[in-house]
């Protein structure tokens, strides 16, 4: 263990010269966090409020023959029982999400299932009780008769088995997505040399450490259904809501107050309880609240990762790679609420950073009997890091070279951006800025590997093995199509921004209003960010895809433009002069080099209205200006409204990347595996709040640390999760944190504003693939290929003793690597 | 269980940061059910109810406990410390100031539970940076990976050693 482990380094993002944008502002959200006074939907008691439990499928594949309810609705503080026939139309299946000519038999779930379960832990049924006690006591009262049939479990075998998800698809196949650019058939018919593998990636979680949870109260005296939901989407799932349930957009509105982590598990529009409970509390009268427990999140909330790719590469003798190609199987559980959203991911990222003009990808999508899959954390992107990685790994290995010297030779030339990379799965895929050289440059600086080589040799003298890996990736960020932000100047003289985008931890109370302050001049404690309230905004989506600052960062940038031009065209006139004699400081707006001519924010707000006065500051403005502003305000008809919409959108997914480097010591008799130092290299444009951002990677760096070497959500023969609990799903602990070095290379986007791209999901993406190559790299001496993600001490440890996988080169130079255990 | 069963209830009378408490309970209430929605006290959150996140951590007689693997009733006779309890007025204690200064949060769900097991371990005398590590480390953090929480540890220690010093001179 090195003596800095635990420790980690940062290197100081660049300062954009506002006086809050690029300034480490400490975050606002964290005082009332850290007193007990978060407000998570559960803390939420409504007077008369019921509960809720679920009744869930305890079989994978079966048909339901019949229901027994009875015991269960005369049961002791019972309200009510809701099998799937009592919900009539709203019992539809649910909405899918990015749909797409490729998907052949889309299948999404109902609420409650009604005559068939196609996975352990579908809701069958809802009881409504006094307390949540009574409620699960009377779901042991139901009962459920099955006819059991043959699970699809193994994802390698899905397409294959007779066993059948949904009766009326053949072969289990959802669909079939390809995209692909050149020529590669060609080149691969051609090249000097070939290569080829078989990789997987297993299942897990974003595992948020606040579970699921609806609380839904509907006003008959206005017609109102409240519901508050955690949730990444508030305006969407009530929108969603309105339509379900039939009613307009004034009589929904959905609340995400603070949500404990969401990872992507969290944005499903919708889970069959934020449909439930809704129906419940409007069927009751009363308020009606349902927390999932721990082992429920394990069986119903959504799940990712699992893939089995074939990969292939062409290159030459110098390491150029001249053709990739992968054909993979995507794992989307029992239904496909998001459509083609996580294998397209994939498919558009394989090729990463790397300049390459033949490309061709096909991913089908199957049905098996598991919980849906939709985008956590990464979404598709690992499994295309991982794919190119090992691909580019075992170049060099043919050609004797280290493998970040291959990476090297392939990059994208930092002059060539705007980069097509030649894909249009759904819009043409285009890195708008970038310098992958300068990112490797960096990692290559912090790790050292001629340094590090020559340790390696010394370790492994004295019989340890340490190894090193070095990967490269890339994140687009910010699907659209839009966000938007109401900027308005309170009466108070404070900012209130309204953005559709809840937090889930991201801290958009803080660089939300980091970029408003210096926008509009004010004080950072004069913004306050309200967001995850569908009654405050309409119009908005969600936070996913790494999104919330590109869109609604640049939106609370445009609506916050327009309120300062309100503002001055108010104040010009008030002292007579343009606007560009005016500036916005310190929550002043002065005519510059006019002493006296200056007014504060709270000023303007409070008495531009003729009968305003001010609510919560003493107004320290000069008595002259303040009289002139109320002379003024005394003559209008309209009072000025201190209110500005504005929408941002790109039409394009913009692109983070990044180098990211480990150095690991395996100890091959156990298979341990500890990461003693890691290095993150990354570009995500101009950074806003380098505290933020440092959590942001940092954090999802851990979360790739668990999934690569720690957490796996496995399933039996007959489809039983074998983790329903954190005593079977291990993650990371603050114990063996490597040290870790954190630098950036910072290429402003030029398509938005503030010259952001996401970086959400940057620190998970790459982490698989960086430790396959480290871990392999320190087990060299075994010849051992690791053609699979996560790694478990045991499989490490069987790996060394197993007769090394990766075989022949043959005399035509193709590499067969490919492995025969896919389980 | 009949409803005769459920029915069954408990005498609790324990101190709540500081509060006499006298409630009857259902038996079979967890105490972290009873702090948080008997008592309104909801910094106490609940992650996986079977004692492994932590998220429930609070103090009993001084030590820490998950709230979430106690009974209400077995509560009876305690004094019983939440996260509500640690800052006075607007000055934050010194462990929520080092979270604050130290980026130690992100979604704020886990941080009382490790809030209070590092203010437990710290009221031990000669507690160390591994003492509360590994204090830390009974605890399950999603968003932070645990770097801001850590250099937080090293701030605590630092004004422990400064203050250590101060009396000393």
């Amino acid at each position: 263990m090195t003596r800095s482990k635990g420790k980690t380094h940062q290197v100081q993002a660049g300062d954009s010269g506002g006086n809050y944008v690029g300034k480490a502002v400490r975050r606002k959200e964290d005082d009332r966090l850290l007193r007990g006074l978060g407000r998570y939907v559960d803390d939420i008691d409504p007077a008369r409020q019921l509960h809720a439990s679920v009744v869930r499928s305890m079989v994978a594949n079966a048909r339901i023959t019949n229901i027994d309810v009875e015991a269960a609705r005369s049961a002791p503080g019972v309200h009510l029982v809701l099998t799937g026939r009592d919900l009539g139309d709203l019992n539809e299946p649910l909405p899918l999400l990015a749909g797409h000519p490729s998907l052949i038999a889309a299948k999404t779930q109902r609420p409650l299932a009604v005559d068939r379960v196609r996975y352990v832990g579908e809701a069958v049924a809802l009881i409504v009780a006094d307390t949540r006690y009574l409620a699960e006591d009377a779901a042991e009262l139901i009962s459920i008769d099955y006819d059991i049939l043959d699970p699809v479990v193994d994802l390698g075998e899905a397409s294959s088995t007779s066993a059948a998800v949904h009766d009326d698809v053949p072969g289990n196949v959802a669909g079939v997505v390809t995209d692909g650019v050149g020529d590669p058939d060609s080149v691969f018919a051609s090249a000097p040399y070939t290569a080829k593998l078989r990789l997987s990636l297993e299942r897990t979680g974003g595992m948020p450490m606040e579970t699921r949870g609806v609380l839904a109260d509907w006003d008959p005296r206005e017609r109102m259904l409240r519901v508050w939901d955690s949730t990444q989407a508030p305006v969407a799932i009530k929108h969603g809501l309105c339509r379900m349930f039939g009613l307009s957009s004034q009589q929904v509105e959905v609340i995400a107050p603070d949500v404990g982590g969401g990872f992507g598990t969290k944005i499903m529009l919708f889970y069959p309880e934020e449909v439930l409970v809704p129906f419940a509390a409007r069927a009751l009268g009363r308020p009606v609240k349902w927390i999932e427990d721990r082992w429920e999140h394990f069986v119903s909330a959504n799940q990712e990762r699992g893939q089995i790719h074939d990969a292939e590469v062409a290159f030459d003798a110098e390491g150029t790679i001249l053709a990739v190609r992968t054909n993979f199987v995507h794992d989307t559980g029992a239904y496909i609420p998001y459509g083609i959203a996580v294998p397209a991911n994939t498919l558009t990222h394989v090729l990463g950073q790397y300049a390459v003009k033949n490309y061709a990808a096909k991913a089908t999508i199957l049905y098996t009997n598991k919980p849906p899959v939709s985008p956590y954390r990464g979404a598709g992107r690992p499994h295309a890091v991982f794919t190119m990685e090992r691909l580019i790994r075992t170049v060099a290995a043919k050609l004797n070279m280290e493998p970040y010297e291959v990476r090297l030779r392939n990059l994208v030339p930092a002059d060539a951006f705007p980069y097509d990379v030649g894909l249009t799965i759904d819009a043409p895929i285009r890195y708008d800025s970038g310098n992958y050289q300068a990112g490797f440059e960096k990692a290559i600086h912090h790790l050292d590997p001629a340094g590090f080589r020559k340790a390696q040799e010394e370790a492994r003298a004295r019989g340890r093995y340490l190894g090193m890996g070095i990967c490269a990736y890339i994140e687009s960020s910010g699907p659209g199509p839009y966000e938007g932000c109401a900027a308005k100047l309170t009466d108070a003289g404070t900012v209130v921004l309204d953005v559709a985008t809840a937090s889930q931890g991201q801290g958009h109370a803080t660089s939300f209003a980091q970029i408003a302050a210096d926008s509009l001049g004010a004080g950072i404690d004069d913004v306050v960010v309200r967001g995850g309230d569908s009654g405050k905004v309409d119009f908005g989506i969600g936070t996913f895809g790494s999104r919330s600052l590109l869109l609604a960062g640049n939106a609370v940038a445009v609506a916050s433009e327009r309120l300062r031009n309100k503002i001055a065209a108010y104040v010009s006139e008030l002292f007579e002069c343009s606007h560009d004699d005016l500036e916005f400081s310190e929550g002043q707006v002065s005519v510059k080099g006019a002493p006296g001519q200056s007014i504060s924010l709270a000023a303007i707000a409070a008495l531009a209205n003729a009968y305003g006065y001010p609510v919560d500051k003493p107004l320290k403005d000069d008595p002259a200006v303040l009289e002139k502003l109320r002379e003024r305000a005394a003559n209008v008809a309209t009072p000025p409204v201190f209110t500005e919409d504005g929408y941002f959108g790109v039409g394009q997914q913009l692109f983070g990347s990044g180098v990211h480097a480990a150095i690991v010591e395996v100890d091959p008799e156990v298979g341990a595996v500890d990461v003693q130092k890691y290095v993150l290299v990354h570009d995500c444009g101009v950074v806003v709040n380098p505290t933020i951002v440092e959590g942001q990677v940092l954090g999802g760096l851990v979360q790739g640390l668990g999934g690569a070497l720690l957490e796996v959500l496995p399933f039996d023969e007959q489809g039983q999760p074998q983790a329903t609990s954190f005593m079977d799903f291990r993650m990371p602990s603050i114990e063996g944190l490597p040290e870790i070095i954190l630098d950036h290379v910072e290429t402003p986007s030029p398509l938005n504003p503030l010259g952001v791209k996401g970086t959400g999901e940057a620190g998970a993406i790459p982490v698989a693939a960086v430790l396959a190559e480290a871990i392999e790299d320190a087990l060299s001496p075994f010849n051992v290929f690791i053609d699979r993600m996560p790694l478990l001490p045991h499989q490490i440890a069987n790996l060394v003793t197993q007769t090394p996988q990766e075989a022949s080169i043959d005399d035509s130079g193709v590499v067969d690597a490919k492995s025969d255990e896919h389980k | 269980m009949t409803s005769n069963d459920t029915a069954q209830s408990a005498q609790v009378r324990c101190t709540v940061n500081g509060q006499a408490i006298e409630r009857n309970v259902e038996s079979r209430m967890l105490l972290s059910d009873f702090i948080r929605h008997e008592l309104g006290l909801t910094g106490t959150h609940v992650g996986c109810e079977h004692g492994v996140c932590g998220a429930c951590t609070v103090l009993v007689d001084g030590d820490s406990a998950r709230a979430c693997l106690m009974f209400a009733a077995q509560a009876d006779g305690t004094e019983i410390e939440t996260v509500e309890s640690l800052a006075s007025g607007d000055s934050l204690s010194p462990v929520q100031q080092a979270f604050s200064d130290q980026h130690g949060l992100q979604c704020g769900f886990c941080t009382p539970g490790i809030l209070m097991s590092l203010t437990a371990c710290m009221r031990e005398a000669g507690c160390n940076r591994e003492q509360m590590l590994s204090a830390v480390g009974g605890h399950i953090c999603r968003c932070t990976g645990y770097v801001g929480i850590s250099r937080a540890v090293d701030q605590v220690l630092a004004e422990g050693a400064e203050q250590d010093r101060g009396t000393e001179s």
